[in-house]
């Protein structure tokens, strides 16, 4: 069923928060390089499901392999180390720590990442701000900065969730900018994003999900022929 | 503590309980006859402190790691009500509860300003306070303490200076300190009380004000426990600073633990365990805080339900349906 | 003789210094339990016990090994340390997903066996630490004198308090534990080995709490007591201080001393208690302590 040359493979997965019973089974898989998108109203498990794969949600069953690994054998701080990054939705920086050290945090887990100053070529304005408070940035500089971090690491696998989420239309531009550069240089993307046209501006597929699992998943090609189904499930 | 025994209302359960209790009761009547008085006596004291302490953290969620200064501090108030003021038993023992319930009141006054882990520092470190207040007022006496306590007479012509007719009084006492406390888990106050413990936030959120709820079960806590200590006065016949060192709040907080916290039969059984376990080890030199200390950590670690929070937790287990 | 305050200026600073250097201890010791707790949220009863047996490792290592007190300067925080990595890895971590107050419960019978074996074989009574001769004597300042060995006490507690604050502050390893203490499980997620963290910090702090014993060997007595009845007050000093500020600990630690000293000076049987009743007054006042954060 999952495409036998995936970089990422998810088969059956299911996950509960305590006693709740999130994800019933959700499958889905990306091809190196690809851009996914994860759509689906809210609550139906799309957060849920990053947050399984890499490991922050530890009640799970399924499989997931990703790079020929096996991930639910792994430790939480093992999971990194495979390549994948993860930017949750709040964002993540710390208070406490300098946009600098913010960036600095997460260690590199392969070579071929981005070196500091490419970063800051990318992102100028993290260089300008790079010893103010990690909180004391906007909203949208604090999501250039929680990618920005990832891109250092070398990961190979980014998972991002909710990237454009209460931001104004021109950092959502730039930060379409930005993925569209890291997918030109092979980033491998799982993305979930409430914001459709966003996210169909740079997917290469799109998996469906309700009710904790996937219902149906398409090239991006086809998205013309499936926008009666995408408005039923959506809303759209 | 969320990761206690619930208790769950269950007919078949409630009469097992009942005779569990019934049981006990006889039990206690006729030990004497068979069991140094003296040693029940100090079981009983123990248990009724133990009780008094639980209601405070079993049911309230609160824990204090101040509460010898109540058990200890009524001691000597009582202790010297009746040694130098010549009051009979229970007079001196409604001075020393006095005592203790006012102690409370300002100790819980303050401690309650804040939560969780800063609540018990406070509470160790306001009864250190007291701890050397003690050391240092003339009417302890000091190192020496409050020593050769008359027994009395108990309301003028009960001779409490018969071993038997002091174990019933002290029994009497206990049940109804027990009994108390039990009312008072079980009413509408010590539903609110569950409930704070449960979601302190809910509680609030529901109009409740919280902190004088939390200020009540304190003083309360302590009045108990102060009627503990009085008794343990008059039974042993002198007070001393052990009572008020933190060593002896942290062996309540064991014998509690141990037994079963926010279970009311538990404390009884903890305190049963700890004091048999020193009588013992008193005796064989063995050092008994090395003990003491060992069995926490084990507990701890392996045993938060204690002994009767594991035993009624197998019962539920068996029950199909759970 | 100059007088201040009515008593003579020797005996005023003498006091104060008394208390700075109960303060130095305070400040050591209340940092340590401000990193323990900010990152393992676990307050450590047994710092006191730890305290205790930096100063019996100092004196045991001279007794019975003639190792002497300034390689037990880098000893003793090493034995204690790793204890406590043991401790960690073996018993508390398994705390970590309960109330908080099984951890303080844990670590508080933690210190009645470490306090109690150490009684059982010492008794209760000192033993005497002699002052490293380079540090021995005292200098008389011209107001006052000054013993060298209690000067070297606080200068070096000083020293540790500031390293320890700079190597959180301004070390990578500082930026890992300040994330780890804000979000733990995020900060695994992005390959940051979290629970050797917690293991790690857990050992420093118990080396902090062994090197303040080791330094307060040739002070104090060393005695199996020293460290419960300090361990109290240093509790009340966090209390006042708040534990969210690792600079709050260390600042609280010192003005307390001080004002101990002080008390000591104008009411002395009240210097016992004086930082308990700067505690409830804070309690009053400013409840979540001078440099708390609301929470923390």
């Amino acid at each position: 069923m999952n495409r036998p040359n995936a970089l990422l493979s998810v088969a059956d997965l299911h996950a509960w928060y305590g006693e709740s019973h999130a994800l019933h089974g959700v499958s889905l898989d990306i091809l190196p390089g690809e851009t996914v998108t994860l759509v689906g109203r809210n609550g139906v498990g799309k957060t849920t499901t990053l947050r399984a794969i890499i490991g922050l949600i530890r009640k799970r069953t399924g499989t997931i392999q990703f790079d020929g690994k096996d991930l639910m054998r792994l430790p939480l701080h093992r999971t990194a180390h495979t390549g994948i990054g993860f930017v949750p939705e709040e964002r993540g920086i710390f208070a406490s720590l300098t946009v600098e050290e913010n960036l600095m945090l997460p260690p590199v887990v392969a070579p071929g990442g981005m070196g500091l100053k490419e970063i800051f070529d990318l992102f100028p304005n993290l260089h300008e701000r790079r010893n103010s408070q990690g909180t004391r940035l906007s909203g949208g500089e604090q999501q250039m900065l929680a990618m920005a971090r990832m891109l250092r690491t070398g990961v190979k696998l980014l998972l991002l969730d909710e990237p454009t989420e209460g931001l104004a239309p021109v950092i959502v531009q730039r930060i379409g900018e930005v993925l569209a550069e890291l997918k030109a240089r092979g980033m491998t993307i799982l993305l979930v994003e409430q914001n459709f046209r966003f996210a169909s501006r740079i997917a290469d597929r799109f998996f469906l999900m309700d009710h904790g699992r996937v219902t149906a998943d398409f090239p991006a090609g086809e998205l013309e022929t499936r926008m009666d189904l995408l408005h039923q499930v959506l809303g759209v | 503590m969320a990761d206690t025994a619930l208790e769950r209302t269950n007919p078949q359960r409630a009469r097992i309980e009942w005779l569990v209790i019934a049981i006990g009761i006889l039990l206690l009547i006729a030990a004497p006859f068979a069991v140094y008085p003296i040693f029940l006596m100090r079981m009983l004291c123990f248990a009724l402190f133990a009780c008094a302490f639980n209601l405070l953290l079993g049911y309230t969620g609160l824990l204090s790691f101040g509460h010898a200064a109540f058990f200890g501090g009524a001691a000597y108030f009582c202790a010297y009500a009746v040694k130098s003021w010549g009051f009979s038993p229970e007079a001196g023992i409604l001075i020393g509860v006095a005592g203790a319930a006012a102690l409370g009141a300002v100790i819980g006054f303050f401690a309650i300003r804040r939560q969780g882990i800063y609540f018990a520092m406070i509470t160790l470190a306001l009864a250190q306070m007291f701890y050397f207040f003690c050391v240092q007022a003339p009417f302890t006496r000091g190192e020496d303490g409050i020593q050769g306590v008359p027994r009395g007479f108990l309301f003028g012509f009960i001779d409490l200076n018969n071993p038997l007719t002091m174990y019933f009084f002290v029994l009497v006492v206990f049940l109804i300190g027990v009994f108390i406390i039990w009312r008072i888990v079980n009413s509408p106050f010590g539903m609110i009380l569950k409930s704070i413990r449960e979601n302190e936030t809910r509680a609030i959120s529901l109009g409740y004000s919280v902190a004088n709820y939390k200020l009540a079960a304190f003083v309360m806590s302590a009045a108990l426990a102060g009627l503990a200590g009085s008794l343990k006065a008059i039974v042993f016949q002198f007070a001393t600073l052990t009572d008020v060192a933190w060593q002896m709040s942290g062996e309540v907080i064991l014998m509690t633990l141990l037994g079963g916290i926010g279970t009311m039969v538990g404390p009884i059984v903890g305190a049963g365990f700890v004091v048999s376990l020193e009588n013992r080890l008193a005796t064989s030199g063995f050092p008994v805080q090395i003990v003491i200390g060992l069995i926490f950590m084990i507990c701890v670690l392996l045993f938060r339900r204690g002994i009767v929070g594991e035993i009624l937790a197998f019962f539920d287990r068996r029950k199909p349906g759970t | 003789m100059t007088m201040i305050f009515g008593i003579p200026i020797q005996a005023f600073l003498g006091q104060l210094l008394v208390g700075l250097i109960n303060g130095s201890f305070y400040a050591m010791l209340s940092l340590g339990l401000a990193i323990i707790f900010g990152l393992l949220r676990v307050i450590n009863f047994a710092h006191g016990a730890q305290y205790m047996l930096g100063a019996f490792a100092g004196y045991l290592l001279l007794t019975w090994f003639g190792i002497g007190y300034w390689p037990s300067l880098i000893l003793v925080p090493l034995i204690v340390g790793v204890i406590g990595l043991v401790i960690e890895k073996f018993a508390l971590s398994r705390l970590y997903s309960v109330d908080p107050l099984y951890g303080l419960l844990f670590t508080f019978g933690l210190a009645l066996v470490l306090e109690g074996i150490f009684r059982y074989y010492f008794g209760v009574s000192g033993n005497p630490y002699p002052t490293p001769d380079l540090l021995s004597g005292g200098t008389n300042l011209g107001f006052m004198f000054l013993p060298i060995y209690r000067g070297w006490v606080v200068v070096a507690s000083l020293i540790v308090c500031i390293g320890v604050w700079l190597a959180i502050e301004k070390t990578k390893l500082g930026a890992y534990l300040r994330a780890a203490t804000e979000n733990p499980r995020l900060v695994q997620a992005f390959g940051v080995n979290v629970p050797l963290l917690l293991t790690l910090t857990y050992g420093i702090g118990s080396g902090l709490a062994g090197l303040a014993g080791i330094l307060a060997a040739p002070v104090y007595q060393v005695s199996p007591l020293m460290g419960s009845d300090l361990i109290i007050v240093v509790f009340a000093v966090v209390v006042v201080g708040g534990m969210g500020s690792i600079l709050g600990a260390i600042v609280t630690g010192y003005i307390l001393g001080l004002a101990e000293g002080l008390t000591k000076v104008f009411y002395p049987e009240a210097s016992s208690v004086v930082v308990f009743v700067i505690m409830a007054v804070v309690l009053l006042v400013r409840p979540a302590g001078l440099f708390g954060r609301e929470g923390a």
